[in-house]
């Protein structure tokens, strides 16, 4: 049987040279290595925000809600909740995620909840033609800032460590491999996967040259250590000039929050009994 | 009866339980609890009243208080007549009368002083002449904790007190006692709902605690996220996977959710709100009513799309009304609000089951798996129907943005002309199938040629008042889409009309207005305290 088409024919529209390119192209291939494996793409939903990261949803041919800007992830978590037996994969962008619906990424994160957020993290708003976000380096010049930035951004690392993510990455638009590695990691990952992407913006934010010649690859073993995880974290705060590690910081089991307080299902005449017996106690 | 003491002394627990003993008696019961927004100290009363026929207000006359304190003896004098017997707990109120030695009684029985209530409880049903067995009984059903001990109490105080006032029965039999908020509870389980999610904000916060304890009883999901963005956004969620789902707050809340409903409008994903108003703007008055919300939930949120929106006026309406929102949001794919408000969520209301409509999730158009599932194919409707993520063949796709039928973003013009009119064809549709319904309740004297308007929780003092004085009263119920043919049949004949609101820019009368039709007065009110019939009274006094 063949495989499903997995990029629709919705005309792409992400700058030549963007990031983007990178991360589809990596859900693409785990999308089509899970059909290949014989399990089916019914079952999984891709959540997006808004900001070029978004229109995922409309170009991979898959279940997708296309939220608002910050809200992919309670949609996620929502729609995994609803029903635990769907793979729910989250892209946001940082603007999305860390700004905007910050909350709501540190609550999935605190409930462990199994879900895979993948935020593009290209440190400016792109969509809104170059911006700041949470993750832009100290003194950044954007267009609601040309004086530069006055504020340190957001280590999304660190955040998630506090946060109690269960599943903790870094990965790079230029380092094909081992990022679908991570994110594929992260959806087998039973708990909350939490993966930052350096992403390249061609247009705003063209930093291959800065994380070139930057990047390593961090050990793969004592992935268990919390302690550790932290001072991994800290060794690049996205701002200062430091080695920036890539691969997994963190990750261990834990219980999650879908499989946590299940309800038992009571419908048609157990329910109208269920009812009926409330009614008559308050007589 | 009054019932009143500090915040904290258990004020509206203890009116459930005389609620329960009128209720056992044969009277239709209202109870109204008001409380301030604190946690200790402070002033609670509660106010039970029973009556041959249905009721939704109290009256400023009562006949008994139960006063735990001094404060309650003084502060609710006015509402007092030589009569009037007081019942108090003579430890904390020095002076002579009908007082209960409560700590006395409590150490007779060995009786922890949490159980203090019923010794007052048991004091007022020996002065109301109400048959020991009745309070047996109705203790036994409705204080599961500490029963026994709690009848030695209440039955110490029943033989030291003598009857003053007997009140007598009714022929009725006892119904069911249910808050506002418990009764759309009821309703929501009732149309299948699958999950309730809900931030805390009072009034609406007990139907979040009503359904957290009864949600494995009912195989209800309840769930308490972050805010009440995440609520929204969660609610769609579980719409997306075809899980039907309500969502509670009051307007501050609310606010919070208008992004979230307008991608319900937009995406058309059902959702049902309980927006459950209290005395604004901004924090204004936590704790008390207020119908200020009817123009904002009525275009709430940007853009256009058909919503449905229900104010139902007591316990029964609630019942039958939010089943019929659950209904009709999935029926249309739309948002279905039930407009509260403090009077309703947290009053308790006589509700008889054997009255409501049969509810059950009605069934809605579902894929029928042929060719390519397209989430918003066009239909003469405007409804498309369902698939939900893990069907089989099926690639569904919601989005927030303008959207081709397929669910894939689009900004050309003619397709979002196409899925514009769509969403306007689902709203006549959901107009149509609503003209069905009575979505304009007239009551009281039907000839009459003076008609008071009214909406919401101010049912029961319009009903009253209009039976009592010879009004019509006229009650929209439904308020959209906005049954106009039935609100111009059920004002034929009426020369005067009158709107009575709780709120100061009158605004249901504001916007029937746009219709042509102009209440030629306004009695309002807006300080965050129900109208009495009394209070009404008077003021229909000046103005007809």
């Amino acid at each position: 049987m063949a495989g499903r088409q997995i990029i629709t024919t919705a005309q792409n529209t992400w700058c030549p040279g963007c990031g983007n390119f990178s991360i589809q192209f990596t859900l693409k291939s785990i999308l089509e290595q899970r059909e290949k494996d014989g399990k089916s793409l019914d079952n999984v939903v891709l959540v997006t925000g808004i900001g070029c990261h978004a229109k995922m949803a409309d170009y991979l041919n898959v279940n997708s809600f296309y939220s608002l800007h910050g809200r992919a992830v309670p949609a996620a978590v929502g729609i995994k909740l609803a029903n635990p037996d769907l793979t729910v994969i989250c892209c946001s962008g940082d603007g999305d995620s860390y700004a905007e619906g910050l909350d709501h990424l540190v609550f999935a994160a605190k409930r462990n909840i199994d879900i895979t957020v993948i935020v593009h993290d290209n440190r400016v708003y792109g969509l809104t033609t170059g911006q700041y976000t949470p993750t832009s380096p100290l003194g950044f010049k954007g267009k609601s800032t040309p004086a530069g930035t006055a504020e340190f951004p957001f280590n999304p690392i660190e955040l998630m460590l506090a946060s109690g993510a269960t599943y903790v990455a870094r990965g790079y638009t230029r380092k094909m491999d081992q990022l679908k590695r991570l994110v594929a990691g992260g959806i087998a990952h039973r708990g909350f996967s939490f993966i930052d992407v350096l992403q390249i913006c061609a247009t705003f934010f063209p930093a291959a040259d800065y994380y070139d010649p930057r990047v390593y690859d961090l050990p793969e073993s004592g992935l268990e250590n919390f302690e550790a995880a932290c001072i991994k974290a800290k060794e690049w705060d996205y701002s200062s000039d430091a080695k920036i590690g890539l691969g997994m910081f963190y990750t261990r089991s834990l219980p999650t929050f879908d499989r946590h307080m299940p309800v038992p299902v009571v419908t048609g005449a157990d329910r109208d009994r269920a009812i009926s017996e409330l009614l008559e106690a308050r007589r | 009866m009054l019932i009143g003491g500090r915040a904290g002394d258990g004020i509206n627990n203890a009116g459930a339980m005389v609620a329960q003993l009128l209720n056992r008696l044969g009277y239709r019961v209202y109870l109204y609890f008001d409380y301030p927004s604190l946690i200790r100290g402070g002033h609670n009363f509660a106010i039970v009243r029973g009556s041959e026929r249905y009721i939704g207000a109290h009256r400023n006359h009562v006949d008994f208080v139960l006063a735990l304190n001094r404060e309650t003896i003084d502060r609710h004098r006015k509402d007092y007549s030589p009569d009037t017997v007081i019942i108090f707990n003579a430890d904390q109120v020095k002076i002579a009368g009908n007082g209960v030695p409560v700590k006395a009684i409590l150490a007779a029985e060995e009786a922890p002083e949490i159980m203090g209530n019923s010794a007052i409880i048991g004091a007022f049903a020996r002065a109301a002449g109400i048959a020991w067995e009745t309070v047996d009984r109705v203790f036994r059903a409705h204080m599961p904790k500490g029963t026994e001990k709690n009848l030695k109490v209440a039955r110490n105080a029943y033989d030291q007190m003598i009857e003053i006032h007997p009140i007598g029965s009714c022929s009725n039999p006892p119904l069911s006692l249910l808050t506002g908020n418990e009764a759309i509870g009821v309703g929501l389980a009732r149309s299948g709902m699958d999950a309730y999610i809900s931030y805390p904000m009072t009034p609406s916060s007990s139907l979040l605690h009503f359904l957290a304890e009864q949600g494995p009883r009912l195989g209800i999901e309840v769930i308490h996220p972050e805010n009440e963005i995440a609520v929204m956004l969660m609610a769609l969620g579980f719409a997306y996977t075809g899980r039907r789902t309500a969502v509670g707050t009051s307007g501050g809340g609310f606010c919070l959710m208008t992004e979230g409903l307008s991608f319900a409008g937009m995406a058309e994903l059902p959702v049902v709100l309980l927006v459950s108003q209290r005395t604004g703007p901004s924090t204004g008055l936590p704790t008390y009513t207020g119908q200020t919300e009817l123009h904002f939930v009525m275009s709430a949120g940007q853009g256009e799309y058909p919503r449905f929106v229900v104010a139902p006026g007591d316990g029964q309406e609630a019942l039958h009304w939010s089943a019929v929102a659950m209904n009709l949001a999935w029926k249309f794919q739309v948002p279905a609000f039930i407009l509260a408000d403090k009077t309703l969520s947290e009053g308790t209301y006589s509700v008889d089951p054997a009255l409501v409509p049969p509810a059950a999730p009605d069934a809605v158009p579902v894929w029928d798996g042929s060719g390519e599932y397209r989430r918003y194919s066009d239909t003469p409707s405007g409804i498309t129907p369902l698939a939900f993520p893990g069907r089989k063949g099926a690639v569904v796709k919601a989005d927030s943005y303008a959207h081709d039928e397929a669910g894939i973003t689009t900004e050309e013009g003619n397709m979002v002309d196409l899925m514009t009119r769509k969403r306007l064809r689902k709203g006549e549709s959901l107009a149509r199938e609503t003209d069905r319904y009575a979505g304009v309740i007239t009551s009281g004297a039907g000839d009459a040629g003076t008609a008071l308007l009214c909406w919401g929780s101010t049912k029961g003092v319009c009903d009253e008042v209009g039976e009592d004085s010879g009004l019509k009263v006229i009650r929209p119920v439904v308020l959209c889409p906005f049954p106009l043919a039935q609100l111009k049949a059920a004002l034929s004949g009426v020369g005067k009309l009158v709107a009575v609101e709780e709120n100061a820019t009158a605004q249901l009368a504001t916007f029937v207005e746009r219709y042509g039709i102009v209440a030629d007065k306004k009695i309002l009110r807006y300080n965050g305290r129900p109208f009495t019939p009394d209070e009404l009274l008077a003021q229909l006094a000046g103005v007809i």
